[in-house]
This record gives C-alpha cells, sequence and structure tokens, in this order.
C-alpha cells in the first residue's frame, strides 16, 4: 500500500516533525510505503506529484490547515490533530489502509468530488473494525489454548478432561485435582497441557472484550472491557456475552471521555474516574441487565428441552444441534450439551453423539470454508481456519469463534444450519456415545461411527456451504476493507 | 554555530508547581547561557503557544517551544521531573520537558536541526537514554549526538 501524508501544527518546530517521524515508523512496521510532507519551519519538501498520483490514502496530521489540499482531491483520507499523529500512528496508518481499500477502485476514485473531511467508515465498517480489534487480539489464545487442549486429548486419551476436572468417564469416576500445582504428578504432562489450555481459553472472551473497547476508546476502554468481559464469563454469556460487554464497555468510555475537564481535574479524570465509573457500570450493566435475564432463558431452555423428550429424535437433533452451533460454548451452547450429558446419566447415549458432532461441526465447516473460498476471509481467518480444522475435531467448538465474532450476522446462521444437519443425521442413524468430550479420539467408543462420521461431514459442508453462500450474498465493502487494517493492531 | 545543547541547560531536578514554573525555570538558563535575551517575552510567546494546544505528547514529554524574537541561538534546555509536570497529553504528567527555543527569523539550517531532534523524541530507546542518563553533560552529549 502507497501512502502519502502531510504533517503541521502551530509552530512548525516540533510537533509536525515528530508526527512525520512516528507516521513513517509505523507505515514501514506494518509494511507500508509513505512519503511525509511536513509543513514546518524548515521549510516544507512538497510531495513529488508522481508519489501522490499513486498513493492509495492520504493522511493528515494537522493542527493548522493543510497547505494546496486540492492536490489530494478524490483520494481516501484519514484527518486528525497532530497528536493523533504522533501518539497514534499506527491508528491512523491502519485506518488510511482501511479507507484505502474500502474506496471504489478504478478511475472512478480520482473522478470523485473532494469531501472536506474525506471520506469516513460508515457505522457499519466502525462497528466491524471495532469487532476485528478484539479478535486480533484475541486469536493467540484461541490458537495456543486450543492446540494444547487437544494435544492433551492426544497424549492423555479422552479421559484426560476427567483426570483434572474430575467426573465419570466410561464408568470411572475421577476426583478432581484441587491444587493446580499438583497436576503435573497426578495427572502428567496431558493433564498439565490441559489445565493451561484451559486457562488460556478462559481469556478468550475478557480479551475479546477488552480489545473491542479498546478499538472503540483507546487504553482507557481496556480494563472495563475485560472487566465486562470476565463478567460474560462468571455469568455464562459465553462470546456473545462479550461482544455486548465489549461494545457497551466502549461506549461508556467513549462517553466519559467527552467530559471536559478542566486542567487540574484532567489528570484524575484518567487515571481514577474514568477506569472507575467505566468498570462499574459495565459491571452492573452486565451482571443486573444481563446476567440474571441469560440465567432465566438457560432455566427456561434446559424445562423446554426437558419437555421436549418424547419428540421425534430426528426433530430433537435439529434443535440440539442448532442451539449447538448458536453461541459456540455460549449459554445456549451449554444448555444443549449439558442435556447431552444428563441423557447419558440416563442411559440415552444418542443424544450425547449429536451434540457432539453439531458441538465440532462450526470450526470445521468454517475452515473448510476459508479454504474453498479464502478471498472472502481475512487473513487471520485463514490463519485461524488452519487451527480450526485440528480444534473442531476435538470438539473445541470454540475454534469457530474469532470467524463469528469478526461477523456474526453472517457466521452464527451458518453454524447454526451446518449443528443442526450433524445433529439431525447423527439421530437419524442412531449414532450413540458414551463420552461426554473427545471429538474423533473417541470415535472407537461411538456406536455406529459411520453414521456418526456422515453426520459430521454433512454438517461441515452445510456450514461451509452457509458462510460462501452468505459471505458472497452480502458482503459489505467496508468489512473487507477493514479486514487487514484490524490485522496491523496485533 | 553552537551547539544546541550544553550541560548548563540541563536540570536533572527541574522542580515547579506546574508548566508554567518548569518552563520558566528552563528559560532561565537559556537566558543565562545569554540565549534568551528577554526571559518574560519569551516566555510570553512559549505560553501563546501552548494556548493554542498543550505541548505534551503521550510517553511522558513535554515540548513547550516558539519561535521569538527574544531568542539569539536555536537552543534546548531538557528538563527532567521526578514527580511529573502536567503538558497535557492523555496519559498524564511529563517526566522529560524540551523547551525548545527558536528564533524569530531562523534560517532553515537552524530548522533542520530542530527537526531532527523533534524526529528523534518519538523514539522510545532516545527517551529511554534521556531518562537513564547519569549527569547533565552526559544528557547534553546524548541529545547533541543524536542530532550529529
Amino acid at each position: 500500500m502507497k501512502l502519502v501524508a502531510v504533517t503541521s501544527c502551530p509552530t512548525g518546530i516540533a510537533h509536525t516533525y515528530m508526527a512525520a517521524e512516528a507516521l513513517e515508523q509505523a507505515a514501514k512496521d506494518a509494511g507500508h510505503e509513505i512519503h511525509v510532507e511536513t509543513q514546518g519551519a524548515a521549510g516544507a519538501e512538497a510531495l513529488d506529484p508522481a508519489d501522490i498520483a499513486r498513493a492509495d490514502a492520504v493522511i493528515f496530521a494537522a493542527d493548522v490547515d493543510v497547505r494546496d489540499k486540492d492536490r489530494f482531491a478524490g483520494k481516501p483520507l484519514v484527518s486528525g490533530p497532530v497528536k493523533r499523529g504522533i501518539n497514534h500512528a499506527a491508528d491512523m496508518v491502519a485506518e488510511a489502509v482501511a479507507q484505502a481499500e474500502a474506496a471504489p477502485a478504478g478511475p472512478a476514485a480520482a473522478a470523485a468530488p473532494a469531501a472536506p473531511a474525506g471520506p469516513r467508515l460508515g457505522p457499519g465498517g466502525k462497528l466491524r473494525l471495532w469487532l476485528m480489534t478484539g479478535v486480533s487480539y484475541m486469536l493467540p489464545f484461541v490458537a495456543a489454548g486450543g492446540i494444547l487442549i487437544a494435544l492433551a486429548f492426544v497424549i492423555g486419551g479422552a479421559e484426560i478432561a476427567n483426570v483434572v476436572n474430575g467426573g465419570e468417564f466410561q464408568g470411572t469416576t475421577y476426583e478432581a485435582i484441587t491444587d493446580p500445582t499438583q497436576i503435573l504428578g497426578q495427572a502428567g504432562i496431558a493433564g498439565l497441557m490441559f489445565a493451561i489450555g484451559g486457562l488460556a481459553f478462559s481469556m478468550l472472551v475478557p480479551i475479546l472484550a477488552g480489545f473491542i473497547a479498546f478499538g472503540m476508546a483507546d487504553r482507557m476502554g481496556i480494563a472495563p472491557g475485560v472487566v465486562g468481559g470476565l463478567i460474560a464469563v462468571n455469568v455464562g454469556a459465553g462470546f456473545l456475552g462479550g461482544l455486548a460487554a465489549g461494545l457497551i464497555a466502549g461506549a461508556i468510555v467513549m462517553a466519559l471521555k467527552l467530559i471536559k475537564a478542566n486542567q487540574a481535574f484532567a489528570g484524575i479524570m484518567r487515571i481514577v474516574i474514568i477506569p472507575l465509573v467505566g468498570v462499574f457500570a459495565v459491571g452492573f450493566i452486565m451482571l443486573v441487565l444481563i446476567g440474571q435475564p441469560i440465567a432465566d432463558a438457560q432455566a427456561w431452555l434446559t424445562d423446554w428441552l426437558a419437555g421436549l423428550s418424547g419428540v421425534n429424535a430426528v426433530l430433537l437433533g435439529v434443535i440440539l444441534g442448532a442451539m449447538m452451533g448458536f453461541d459456540l460454548g455460549g449459554p445456549v451452547n451449554k444448555v444443549a450439551y449439558l442435556f447431552g450429558v444428563g441423557a447419558l446419566a440416563s442411559g440415552d447415549f444418542t443424544v450425547m453423539a449429536a451434540v457432539m458432532a453439531a458441538g465440532m461441526v462450526p470450526p470445521l465447516g468454517l475452515a473448510l470454508a476459508s479454504v474453498v473460498r479464502p478471498k472472502l476471509f481475512t487473513q487471520a481467518e485463514r490463519q485461524s481456519g488452519k487451527a480450526a480444522w485440528l480444534l473442531g475435531a476435538f470438539f473445541i467448538t470454540e475454534g469457530a469463534i474469532p470467524f463469528a465474532a469478526a461477523d456474526p450476522l453472517r457466521v452464527i446462521p451458518s453454524t447454526m444450519v451446518g449443528g443442526a444437519v450433524a445433529g439431525a443425521v447423527s439421530m437419524a442413524f442412531g449414532a450413540s456415545l458414551r463420552a461426554p468430550h473427545g471429538g474423533i479420539w473417541v470415535i472407537p467408543l461411538i456406536g455406529d461411527p459411520g453414521g456418526f462420521i456422515v453426520a459430521l461431514l454433512a454438517g461441515t459442508v452445510a456450514t461451509g456451504l452457509c458462510a460462501v453462500a452468505l459471505k458472497t450474498a452480502w458482503k459489505s465493502k467496508a468489512a473487507q476493507a477493514v479486514d487487514d487494517s484490524a490485522l496491523v493492531t496485533i | 554555530m553552537s551547539e544546541l545543547i550544553t550541560a548548563d541547560l540541563v536540570d536533572l531536578d527541574l522542580r515547579g508547581a506546574d508548566r508554567h514554573e518548569a518552563t520558566a525555570a528552563l528559560a532561565g538558563r537559556l537566558a543565562a547561557a545569554g540565549r534568551v535575551t528577554d526571559t518574560e517575552g519569551f516566555l510570553a510567546d512559549v505560553r501563546a503557544r501552548e494556548a493554542q494546544m498543550p505541548t505534551g505528547i503521550e510517553g511522558g514529554i513535554g515540548i513547550p517551544h516558539a519561535r521569538s524574537a527574544h531568542v539569539t541561538a536555536p537552543s534546548l534546555a531538557f528538563g527532567r521531573s521526578e514527580a511529573g509536570i502536567d503538558f497535557g497529553a492523555d496519559d498524564g504528567p511529563a517526566d522529560l520537558v524540551f523547551l525548545i527555543a527558536a528564533p524569530e527569523g531562523g534560517g532553515s539550517e537552524h530548522m533542520t536541526i530542530l527537526a531532527s531532534l523533534a524526529r528523534r523524541l518519538v523514539h522510545r530507546d532516545f527517551t529511554t537514554a534521556l531518562r537513564d542518563a547519569p549527569d547533565a553533560a552526559a544528557a547534553a552529549a546524548l541529545i547533541n549526538s543524536a542530532l550529529a
């Protein structure tokens, strides 16, 4: 990407050059080419008109009017105060890249009249940029946690989850390990990997929420966002609760930052008031306004499922499968999963097979879609697609969260459809499973493994097709554009 | 041409209740070195610039500055403050304060030197080295060598 920038400040001896340096560094770090014109006291060395013509986007970091603005007419423009260029050069570069990619390609762009403030991301594009920021910081946790858990199953067998957390597996009851420092001794390296992976996973939602808020409100958003995300985990609100927490935290901090404090008070505002009010407000909303309704809804769903026990098995498979795919480890998914585990205890092993098939499908189906139509996915998503094969194979439904959090409206319907198909097919074959986890590792324990595998494949293909179809049919330009810019923030 | 900064233009224990007092303390050093002819006049020019937009930037740096008729040679006074002095940056007070004095009609050669100083300020390794500088002479040498 080729960029040009102009920096200027009232006196033209300090900030102009600092912003220029910071922008040059940020562009270089992100792998872009940039030419900066410093309209300062040392005399502006004007940009080469050829560089301007070639530039994909323009950045103004200026507190005073940029001279000869007409040169940049029609180019995507990111403009802000000179200090933004110094303090947040990387963000400005990322936005410029996003704008360049959002802009219509071809000669039409050059003919477009220059809007005074330059084109900006619409509300949809901004929302997606925020979500992508959260996802990009969350990805390493998904990869590290998910792969550790998968390896723990490979090394320690499917019972490793129970060896660490307690519970019954294949007729053997395990005591939970209460002292985490004893895990290596009592459960071996596999148990240790399972525990570490689980801890890494427990950070998914707080990091997602924290960095969505960071994308919206800068550093001051992180604390309220992370705390909101932790509460989402505690009240079992899943990643959708985390999305909500991040957006709420970001909005609250954005609003608090609008309050103009006088100079003496400004320091206290930043260091004490905004974090205090932000964290409390987010916590209050998440616990009181979101936590309780979710708990009520879960109780209602559980009762409703129990009332369905006489219903046609295939229909039950559809319902449970769609629930598994809906929030990928969130409250609805939990209800369906626990229904499967409950059925195990009462001697019905077909429900668990359907639930596991439906829980494996979301990551597998999205991994498939990202291979079949890579262009519909961001580079980060294509990378997490590779890990998603492994996570899906081991029934780690959370492997689909990076896709779903970045684009919930298109991805969640796809994972629900795939889950429903897998659940229905598994029930139709009457596949049965006595283990509550393990993925492909427990296929030998499955009654009618052939039917189970057919269910898995059918669901995976359904999710993949759906995701490709939805992303193709209903594609926002801004979405594609912000994708790779969000990567820059990693 | 004299160097931009010398050891007597460095105050490693800069004190002041607010940015104006801190700036005045540094301006006093510039005046003592004969680089500023009228301290009050120069400070008024600095305040006028500061009023347009606070000069603090993130990372604990304040850069009060002015082009002023009361300045004889492009100069820098550098102060380090343990307590920190608020220069209006978003992330809190500044512990490194750079008072930049530029002559009103300064040629662009002088301005180029100040520009390259400004560019150095955004580099963490530079500001870290200044925070670690053991004495005034070392700090001045560090700054001058960065501009060479």
